[in-house]
């Protein structure tokens, strides 16, 4: 049967992995070509670069990342973050990554989903989104930007079903209300979004320890769940989270 | 020594193939090329592919590759892989109907958008992520990987061949589908060896050994 997917995330900042809190403190956790090679030694499913460098001068390095990993880590990856053009897109699968993760372009222009999956293929456009909770009851989310920032007034569910019908192979859908707190993913969102569209959903944000990452999966219907700084800081391995889902009954790859 | 000719007809991540090649056996001499003479004159060729299959033939087409294909299929090892593999069949569903290499024979499929798990979810489309790989019979392209051992795939399609012989391993999503093909000098595989760490390398290793029999 069909594994859940883990997925290490690393944040990476001009050449280094870093973890921001709610997108603002950020922590120093190390070299990515090294943390990807332990990841995936540790039996990670995939593995996520958000490049989150400001200066469109630092792009290169990223590429120099991504080239690196390809060439000893035989397992997909993707990267996101910056990607606002085809060129973008091309040149992070000739570096070696096998999916784009494209956010706040998609949002300006949606045609460019489009476009991207026409030219490369859906099965290496992943859109990925934030999603912030702006009513209770009936619960409704909306698309956020600039790292949760700015509202855009679109509503998640009917954003995510139009990506796909634009071409996405996949949504990584972030949860900004729980990014970086530890409480767990937003279930009722991740839910949602999952029964509204066909493809495959990444569960993102929150999470704190190994029960998030199954109650991901069980609970929120996701395909894959993502998470950062629970494993780049040593709290737990790999292979501690797919052998606790798997005592959950949750099909891995072990 | 071996040479290997991963074909480029821009279609698809053939670095990544070139660099995972050239990791399981770093003496073979590994070359991207869309030129037909060194296609030819490799000892063996991989033929990759994502994305759509209407492109993927238009791109064949307009390069002159498919007499290319045809050749080499008939005289050395050939490795197809993900639409590298559909492309080798009859015909596929997809595009309204597109017709392929016919190099083995059958059709390739959609996957039901009505699938659903043993628990009555709805089944992702496209099947995406790791899966048990399970040999049917003993090809040397599986020698040292145990059944059941999972590969990487994504996609949307299925191959079903016409001979249910030239089924070199199946994976289920839910229900049993073609996972590789073996025909003669042709191996194809739908998921990404490339992609598949260990077991994956040791299929692309394989295949560097592989001498079919005549």
């Amino acid at each position: 049967m069909l594994a859940k997917r883990i997925i290490p995330c690393l944040d990476v900042d001009n050449g280094r992995v870093v973890k921001g809190v709610r997108f603002v403190e950020i922590k120093d956790a190390g070299d990515p070509v090294e943390i990807a090679r332990r990841y995936d030694r540790e039996g990670a499913d995939e593995i996520t670069f958000l490049d989150i460098t400001a200066s469109s001068d630092n792009r290169e390095t990223m590429v120099h990342v991504v080239e690196q990993v390809a060439g000893e880590v035989f397992i997909p990856l993707t990267v996101g973050g910056g990607i606002r053009t085809l060129e973008d897109i091309r040149r992070m699968l000739n570096a070696g990554a096998d999916k784009v993760g494209i956010n706040t372009a998609a949002v300006f222009r949606p045609e460019f989903v489009r476009e991207a999956a026409e030219r490369f293929g859906s099965q290496c456009i992943v859109v990925a989104i934030d999603a912030k909770q702006v009513s209770d009851d009936p619960k409704r989310w909306e698309i956020f930007t600039h790292g949760g920032r700015k509202a855009t007034g679109l509503d998640a569910v009917e954003w995510a079903r139009r990506m796909v019908e634009y071409g996405a192979g996949e949504i990584l859908l972030t949860s900004m209300d729980r990014d970086g707190t530890k409480q767990g993913f937003d279930l009722d969102l991740t839910r949602a979004i999952s029964a509204a569209v066909p493809v495959p959903v990444i569960a993102s944000g929150g999470v704190g320890n190994l029960q998030h990452l199954a109650d991901g999966i069980t609970q929120g219907k996701a395909d894959a769940v993502l998470a950062a700084s629970i494993f780049h800081f040593a709290e737990y391995s790999i292979r501690e989270a797919k052998e606790h889902m798997a005592s959950q009954g949750i099909e891995v790859r072990l | 020594m071996s040479s290997v000719a991963i074909i480029d007809y821009g279609m698809g991540n053939l670095h990544s193939i070139a660099k995972a090649v050239q990791h399981a056996d770093p003496s073979a001499s590994v070359i991207v090329t869309d030129q037909h003479r060194a296609i030819l004159e490799a000892d063996r060729v991989v033929f990759p592919g994502v994305g759509a299959i209407r492109d993927c033939m238009a791109a064949l087409e307009s390069r002159g590759l498919a007499p290319v294909l045809r050749e080499a299929a008939a005289t050395k090892p050939l490795l197809g892989i993900c639409l590298g593999m559909q492309a080798l069949l009859d015909e596929s569903e997809e595009n309204n109907g597109t017709a392929c290499l016919g190099l083995i024979a059958g059709r390739v499929l959609r996957f039901a958008d009505t699938l659903r798990d043993p628990a009555g979810h709805a089944l992702k489309i496209p099947h995406m992520g790791w899966n048990e790989v399970f040999p049917q019979g003993d090809h040397p392209l599986w020698a040292g990987i145990a059944p059941g051992s999972r590969f990487y795939f994504v996609h949307s399609y299925y191959a079903r061949p016409s001979q249910e012989a030239d089924i070199a391993a199946t994976a289920n999503y839910p229900e049993p589908f073609a996972a590789a093909l073996a025909h003669g000098n042709i191996f194809a595989v739908q998921f990404h060896p490339e992609k598949s760490q260990t077991a994956g390398l040791r299929l692309l290793a394989n295949f560097l050994r592989w001498h079919p029999e005549p």
